[in-house]
C-alpha cells in the first residue's frame, strides 16, 4: 500500500504547498482580458430574449441601449446612451427620446430613431421571456404601431397607458431587452417572420463597446473591441470569457497566471487568495436575495404561527460566518439593500425556544414533515441541511429533495413542493421587480398560472397587498413611493410565508494590473469597456 | 448438510482430513473438498486475502456504526467546521458543516454496501434471465433478446445512468435500479455463451427426455452452471459499481443531503480542495480501498475459480 | 462481445454470403440505433424536467410558456411527436438544441473532435504501457513483477476519477507548473488556428503554429495519462490472460523443447496467436473512451461529447442528447462490427 502513501504526502505537500505563495508564472497578453466565469446559462444572444446572468454580461458590452448606467459611476443612476436626451409630457405618459448623433452600428449602418423604434416594438412582438418588463407598460403587439413610435430619424415617443414613475419606466430600459439592434442587418437576417430571432441567438448586430463575439455554448465567449465605439474604443483589443465550472480551478488559473479575473470563488477560496501578492478580491452587494418560502396549499404551513415559527429557526448568523462567509449579508425583506425603498430591520434571528412555543401554539407541538426542493448548488444545499438541522430541534422534520434547477423549478411552478429553498434576482433595478413578485398575487386560482409571481407559486392570495403594491408603482413623488415600500415589507416580513435571508455579495478576485472592472453591483451586469491593465 | 454427510465424516481425523481427502464419500463431501481446496488456494493470495479483510472489515464497521462512530454523522457545528484531521476530538476532521468526517465515514460504509448488495442481486439476476432464456430458446426470442441487449451495451453507460436518475429522481433506490439497468447487458451475453455451451450437452438431453419443462430446465440445471462464472464478473464489477454510484452521487444525483455517501461527500469536499483537501480526500481514500478490495478479492477468486481467466 | 450471434443452423438462402453478411451487419447497426433513439426519446419524455424552462427561463409568463410549449410539438401524443422526431433523422436532421441554439450536428462537430483526441492519446498511452506490462506479467507470472502490475492495474481500476483528476490538477499545473491547466488551450490561443478537423494537435500543427501545438500537447497530457491509466489497467490485465493461456498451450511447450529461444517463444509465438484477441480489447478500450469521460471533461474544462451530452440531459435538450447518444453508440457499434470482422478473418477458430 505504498502508493497510498505516497498519494497522501502528495496531497498533504500540496496542501502545504499551496497555502505558500505561488508565483504567477505566465501572463496574459496586455491587451487581452480573460475572465473565469460560469456560463453554461447562455442559451440566446439576443437581447429580447436573453435573460440570464452571463448573457447579460456579454450583451450590456455588445448592445446599446437608450439609457445605461456608467460603470465608473453607477450610484448616478441611469444616464444617456444611445438616447442624448429625453423629455416627460405634461400627463407623464408619454416620454419623448432625441437620439445621440454620429453612432454607428458594427455594420457601419447609424443608429436611428427607427432602429430603437424596431428594437422595442421587438421585444413586444416576439413576446420571449423578458418581454413584461416592456410590456406592463401596457405595450401590446397590437398597440406598439401607435405606442413605440420613431417620429423622425432622432426622434423617438414611447407612450405608456397610465402615469407610471419616469425613474421606473427609464430603469426598465436599462435592463437587457432594452438593448438597440441594427434593424436593417436583423432583417436581412429574417427567417419566416421571426424579426431575426434565430439568426441573433447566435449572432450580433450591435452597436455598443465590443463586437464579433463568437459564443462556444458551455466554453466560451470571445468578443473584440469596437474600435469606433462612440465613447472611445476599449483598451481590451480582446475580451474572453472562459467557462470554468469549479472554484478551485478557477483559482488556479488566477494563481498561475492564467487568467486576469475570477469570478466563481467560494469562501474558501477566497480566504486562501486574498494574502497571494499581485491579487485583489473586490466585494460587490448584489441584488440576488437567498430565500426560503412556504406552499400555502399545506395545512400546517398556511398556519400563521408556523410561518412565525420557521423564520426563528434559520440560523441567519452562524450560517454568514461560517460557509457563507463574505459572500452572503443578512437581508429580511423582499427589497435588496441599495434599492428604493429597501430597509433594514433584521426582526429575526435563530430562536429555538420561541419557535417551539409558537409550533405548541399552533397546534403542532408533535411535529410535521415537510419537503424542501433546491437545486444542485453547493451552498443551496448547505444552506438546506443547515435549516434541516435547526427546523428539526422545533419538531418540523425537513425531507430535502435537490434536483437540477430545471427539475425543481418545474415542480415549484406547479405549486407541488411544500418548501422551495432558493434565490430571486431582480430583472430591472426598479423595486417594483421584487414587490411585484414577492407581494402581488392577481388571481390564485390554479387556473391562472401565473407562475411569474412568487406568491402564486406559493399558493398566497393577498388582494390587499397586492393592491397597495400597484399602487406604490404608479406614485411619482419618489420620496413616498419608498415609504409606500417600506410599509409593505415591514407587513411582508411579519406574515408572509416567505423567509428572507440573506443579500449575495460577489466578492471577484483579479490581478492587480486590472482596473476599472465592474460587474454591475445589485443594478446591473459586468463592463468591459472602462479595463485597463 | 444432510445427515448422511455427517454420518460418513470420520470424527477421529478430524474435518480437515475429511475435507482433503482424495476418496470423497459422497457428492456433497465431494463439493466440499474441492471448496476447501479452493480456500487453501485462495488464502495462499496474500493480496485476494488483503482485499477479502477489507471487505469483512467493511462489513463489520456498518454493522456496528451505531457503536463505533464517536459522533451522531448528522449533527451539525457550525463554529468547528473544515477542522483538520487530529483535531481535538475529531480523529480524521470535520466536513464544511462541522459535522464528524470519520462518523460520516462509518454510516457512509453502510450506503455503500447497500447500493452494492442491490446492485450484486440485480443486475446478474437480471442479465441471468434474459441470457439463459435467449440461449436456450434461441431463434426469434434469442435474436430479440439480445438486440435488446446490445442496444443497452451501447449506450454511454454513465449517461444511462443520469438519464434513469434523472428521470425517476434523485435517490439512492433510484440509483441503485439505474446503475442495475446499465450493468445487467454484460451478464446477460456470459449467461447466453454459457446456456449456448451447456444447451446440447447429453447432461440436459437426459433431464428433457425425464419430461422437465423448459422453466423447469433453466431455473434448475442450467442457472446453476451459470452461477460461478458471474460470481467472478460481478466481484470484479462491484468495484465499477461503486465507482459509478459515487459518480452520481458527485454529481447530486446520488444518495440526498444529509445522508453521507462517500461520492457525494467527495463532491461536497472538492469546494475546498486547495486549503482542507483531506474534506474530499478522506472519502475519496474510503472509495479507494473498498473498490480495490473488491478487485483483489475479484482477482483472486478468478485465480481460483477460473484458471483460464476468460475475458468477455 | 460478439455481436452477430444469431443463432446457429438457419438454411441457407440463395445469396452470396459476403452479401448476407453484410446485409446481417446493416441491419444490426440500424436496429440498434432505432433502440437507442427510441428509448433516449421516451427518457426524455418521461423526464420530469421540463424543456419549455429550458427555452424560456424560470419567469416566463403563461403565454409565453404556452407559445414554447406549442413550438416544440409537446401537445401531441407521444408517438406522434416520436414519428416527426425520427422523419427529421432520417433527413439527417437532428433538430436544434434548445441550450446552445444551434443545430445538433454542428455541435457535434465541435465536441466530438475533442474526446477523439483525449481518446487517441489515453489509448495510445495505455497501449504502449500496458501491453509489455501484460505480457511481462504473464512471462513472470507469480513473481514480483507480476504483483507490481497486478496493483497498478488494480489500482487504475479502482481510483474515483473525480477525485483523481482534481488531484492531478493541483499537484502537476497548480503546484509544479509541469502541465497546462484546464481547457485544451491557454486561453488566449483560443480561436487563433482555423479549425479544420477540430482536433487542435492537428489544426495548429497544418497551420504551423508550433507554440499553440505545444500548448495543446501541455494541456492534454494530463487528462490524457489518467484515462491512459484506466484503459492500461484493462489492456494490461486482458494482455495477462491471453498471454497465459498461450504459454500454457501445448506448441509453446514443445517449442521450448526444441530448444527455441524464451524471446522468439513470446513474441514469435505467444504474442502473435494474441493479436487479434488483443485488438478487439483495445478497440473496445477506445470505444469506451470515445463515449466521452463525463466527470474527467468537467474537472478539467473539456469540451467533449460526454458533458455535452450529460449538460443537455440534465436541462432536458433532448435532440441534444439523442443526437449526442446515436453519434457514441454508432462508434461502440461499428467497433464492435470490426472487431468480430478481424476475428472472422484472422482467427481460423471462429471459422
Amino acid at each position: 500500500m505504498n502508493l497510498i502513501k505516497t498519494l497522501v504526502a502528495g496531497v498533504a505537500l500540496g496542501a502545504v504547498a499551496s497555502t505558500a505563495v505561488i508565483p504567477a508564472f505566465a501572463d496574459t497578453p496586455p491587451n487581452m482580458l480573460i475572465i473565469a466565469n460560469r456560463i453554461d446559462d447562455i442559451t440566446t444572444l439576443d437581447p429580447q430574449e436573453s435573460f440570464e446572468f452571463a448573457g447579460s454580461d456579454v450583451l450590456r458590452n455588445i448592445y446599446g441601449r437608450l439609457v445605461n448606467f456608467d460603470p465608473a459611476d453607477l450610484a448616478a443612476g441611469y444616464q444617456p446612451d444611445l438616447a442624448e436626451s429625453w423629455e416627460v409630457s405634461e400627463d407623464g405618459k408619454t416620454i419623448t427620446f432625441t437620439m445621440r448623433d454620429g453612432v454607428t452600428f458594427h455594420s457601419g449602418n447609424p443608429v436611428t430613431a427607427k432602429d430603437a423604434e424596431f428594437s422595442l416594438r421587438r421585444a413586444v412582438t416576439l413576446n420571449k421571456t423578458p418581454s413584461f418588463i416592456l410590456t406592463q407598460f401596457g405595450f401590446t403587439p397590437e398597440n406598439v404601431g401607435e405606442t413605440i413610435v420613431a417620429t423622425d430619424d432622432k426622434t423617438l415617443t414611447i407612450t405608456t397607458d397610465k402615469r407610471y414613475a419616469t425613474s421606473f419606466v427609464l430603469n426598465c430600459l436599462t435592463a437587457t431587452i432594452g438593448g438597440i439592434v441594427d434593424s436593417k442587418t436583423v432583417m436581412e437576417n429574417e427567417v419566416d417572420g421571426d424579426l431575426g430571432n434565430e439568426w441573433l441567438k447566435t449572432n450580433t448586430a450591435g452597436s455598443g463597446p465590443y463586437k464579433d463575439v463568437a459564443w462556444k455554448a458551455n466554453e466560451s465567449v470571445t468578443m473584440l473591441a469596437n474600435a469606433d465605439y462612440y465613447g472611445g474604443a476599449p483598451a481590451m483589443a480582446r475580451v474572453i470569457v472562459r467557462h470554468v465550472q469549479e472554484s478551485a480551478t478557477q483559482r488556479l488559473l488566477l494563481e498561475r497566471g492564467d487568467i486576469d479575473v475570477a469570478r466563481n470563488l467560494n469562501p474558501e477560496d477566497v480566504a486562501g487568495i486574498s494574502d497571494a501578492e499581485g491579487i485583489t478580491v473586490d466585494s460587490e452587494l448584489r441584488g440576488r436575495l437567498m430565500y426560503f418560502s412556504l406552499n400555502q396549499k399545506n395545512e400546517a404551513l398556511s398556519n400563521p404561527k408556523v410561518i412565525e415559527a420557521t423564520k426563528y429557526l434559520v440560523d441567519y448568523e452562524g450560517m454568514r460566518d461560517s460557509f457563507l462567509k463574505g459572500q452572503y449579508t443578512i437581508q429580511q425583506a423582499f427589497l435588496p439593500q441599495t434599492y428604493l425603498g429597501a430597509i433594514d430591520d433584521l426582526p429575526y434571528s435563530l430562536d429555538i425556544e420561541k419557535a417551539k412555543a409558537l409550533m405548541m401554539e399552533a397546534g403542532y407541538g408533535d411535529g410535521i414533515e415537510i419537503e424542501v426542493g433546491v437545486r444542485e448548488a453547493q451552498e443551496r444545499i448547505e444552506i438546506a441541511q443547515a435549516l434541516q438541522n435547526n427546523f428539526a430541534q422545533a419538531g418540523i422534520k425537513l425531507n430535502i429533495t435537490v434536483g437540477t434547477a430545471k427539475q425543481i423549478l418545474a415542480r415549484y411552478r406547479a405549486r407541488e413542493l411544500d418548501m422551495y429553498l432558493g434565490a430571486w434576482g431582480p430583472d430591472y433595478p426598479d423595486p417594483h421587480t421584487n414587490a411585484a413578485t414577492f407581494a402581488m398575487n392577481p388571481d390564485n386560482s390554479d387556473e391562472a398560472g401565473n407562475t411569474g409571481f412568487l406568491a402564486w407559486r406559493n399558493a398566497w392570495d393577498i388582494p390587499a397587498m397586492t393592491e397597495q403594491t400597484a399602487a406604490a408603482v404608479v406614485e411619482n413623488d419618489r420620496e413616498k413611493r419608498a415609504e409606500m415600500y417600506q410599509a409593505i415589507q415591514r407587513e411582508h416580513q411579519a406574515t408572509s410565508p416567505f423567509g428572507v435571508m440573506f443579500q449575495k455579495i460577489e466578492q471577484t478576485a483579479r490581478k492587480d494590473n486590472v482596473q476599472g472592472f465592474s460587474i454591475g453591483a445589485a443594478i446591473t451586469a459586468a463592463a468591459y469597456w472602462k479595463v485597463s491593465k | 448438510m444432510s445427515q448422511t454427510d455427517l454420518a460418513t465424516a470420520p470424527q477421529s481425523n478430524g474435518w480437515r482430513a475429511w475435507l482433503l481427502s482424495d476418496t470423497p464419500t459422497s457428492r456433497r463431501h465431494a463439493k466440499l473438498a474441492s471448496l476447501y481446496q479452493s480456500w487453501l488456494q485462495f488464502r495462499g493470495n496474500p493480496m485476494a486475502m488483503f482485499g477479502l479483510m477489507i471487505l469483512v472489515g467493511l462489513v463489520l464497521m456498518a454493522a456496528f456504526a451505531p457503536l463505533i462512530s464517536p459522533y451522531d454523522p448528522f449533527v451539525q457545528e457550525l463554529g468547528n467546521r473544515l477542522q483538520p484531521p487530529g483535531a481535538e476530538g475529531h480523529i480524521l476532521g470535520t466536513d464544511s458543516l462541522g459535522r464528524d468526517l470519520l462518523s460520516r465515514i462509518i454510516y457512509g460504509a453502510r450506503i455503500t454496501l447497500y447500493i452494492v448488495t442491490l446492485v450484486a442481486i440485480i443486475a446478474p439476476l437480471v442479465g441471468l434471465l434474459v441470457g439463459t432464456v435467449a440461449g436456450y430458446t434461441g431463434g426469434f426470442i434469442d435474436v430479440v433478446l439480445m438486440r435488446i441487449t446490445d442496444i443497452f451495451l451501447a449506450f454511454p453507460r454513465l449517461v444511462l445512468a443520469l438519464a434513469f436518475v434523472a428521470a425517476l429522481g434523485a435517490g439512492i433506490e433510484n440509483a441503485v435500479l439505474a446503475i442495475s439497468l446499465t450493468a445487467w447487458p454484460p451478464y446477460a451475453r456470459i449467461a447466453r455463451a454459457e446456456t449456448l455451451t451447456i444447451r446440447n450437452s447429453d447432461y440436459i438431453h437426459a433431464v428433457r427426455l425425464q419430461g422437465a419443462g423448459p422453466m423447469r430446465i433453466i431455473t434448475k440445471h442450467i442457472w446453476p452452471l451459470c452461477i460461478s462464472s458471474l460470481i467472478i464478473r460481478v466481484t470484479l464489477d462491484m468495484a465499477g459499481i461503486i465507482l459509478v454510484a459515487a459518480g452520481l452521487g458527485f454529481l447530486g444525483l446520488g444518495a440526498q443531503p444529509p445522508s453521507p455517501e462517500w461520492g457525494a461527500m467527495v463532491s461536497d469536499g472538492r469546494k475546498f480542495i486547495l486549503d482542507h483537501w483531506w474534506v474530499a480526500t478522506i472519502p475519496g481514500l474510503a472509495i479507494f480501498i473498498v473498490s480495490l478490495a473488491f478487485n483483489l478479492l475479484g482477482d483472486g477468486l478468478r485465480d481460483v475459480l477460473d484458471p483460464k481467466e476468460s475475458g468477455e | 462481445m460478439a455481436i452477430n450471434d444469431t443463432g446457429k443452423g438457419r438454411q441457407m438462402v440463395p445469396f452470396p454470403p459476403v452479401l448476407i453478411s453484410i446485409a446481417k451487419i446493416v441491419l444490426t447497426i440500424l436496429v440498434t440505433m432505432l433502440g437507442l433513439i427510441f428509448i433516449t426519446f421516451i427518457i426524455g419524455r418521461i423526464m420530469p424536467v421540463d424543456p419549455v424552462l429550458s427555452i424560456v427561463g424560470e419567469r416566463a409568463a403563461k403565454d409565453v410558456y404556452d407559445a414554447a410549449y406549442i413550438k416544440l410539438g409537446l401537445d401531441k401524443p407521444l408517438l406522434v411527436q416520436f414519428w416527426y422526431y425520427l422523419r427529421d433523422v432520417l433527413t439527417g436532421d437532428f433538430g436544434k438544441s434548445l441550450l446552445t441554439a444551434r443545430p445538433v450536428s454542428e455541435d457535434i462537430i465541435r465536441v466530438f473532435p475533442a474526446t477523439l483526441e483525449l481518446a487517441t492519446i489515453g489509448t495510445i498511452f495505455g497501449v504502449v504501457l500496458g501491453v509489455p506490462l501484460g505480457v511481462v506479467a504473464a512471462v513472470r507470472r507469480g513473481t514480483w513483477i507480476d504483483q507490481v502490475a497486478r496493483v497498478v492495474a488494480l489500482v487504475g481500476y479502482s481510483m474515483p476519477i473525480f477525485w483523481l483528476g482534481l488531484m492531478g490538477l493541483l499537484i502537476f499545473y497548480g503546484i509544479l507548473g509541469w502541465v497546462g491547466g484546464p481547457g485544451r488551450l491557454d486561453f488566449f490561443y483560443d480561436g487563433i488556428v482555423p479549425t479544420r478537423t477540430g482536433m487542435i494537435l492537428i489544426d495548429s500543427a497544418i497551420a504551423g503554429d508550433m507554440n499553440i501545438f505545444w500548448n495543446a500537447v501541455s494541456h492534454i497530457i494530463l487528462p490524457a495519462s489518467l484515462l491512459g491509466y484506466y484503459s492500461l489497467a484493462y489492456i494490461s490485465r486482458m494482455t495477462r490472460s491471453f498471454m497465459l493461456e498461450q504459454l500454457s498451450a501445448e506448441y509453446v511447450t514443445t517449442a521450448r523443447v526444441k530448444g527455441m529461444s524464451e524471446r522468439q517463444v513470446i513474441w514469435g509465438h505467444a504474442f502473435k496467436n494474441i493479436r487479434v484477441q488483443l485488438i478487439t480489447v483495445i478497440a473496445l478500450s477506445y470505444a469506451g473512451l470515445l463515449e466521452g469521460s463525463v466527470l474527467t471533461e468537467i474537472i478539467f474544462s473539456w469540451p467533449g461529447i460526454g458533458s455535452y451530452i450529460t449538460t443537455a440531459l440534465l436541462s432536458a435538450d433532448m435532440n441534444a442528447v439523442i443526437g449526442g447518444t446515436v453519434v457514441v453508440g454508432l462508434v461502440f457499434v461499428l467497433f464492435n462490427v470490426l472487431s468480430d470482422l478481424l476475428y472472422q478473418v484472422f482467427d481460423p477458430r471462429a471459422k
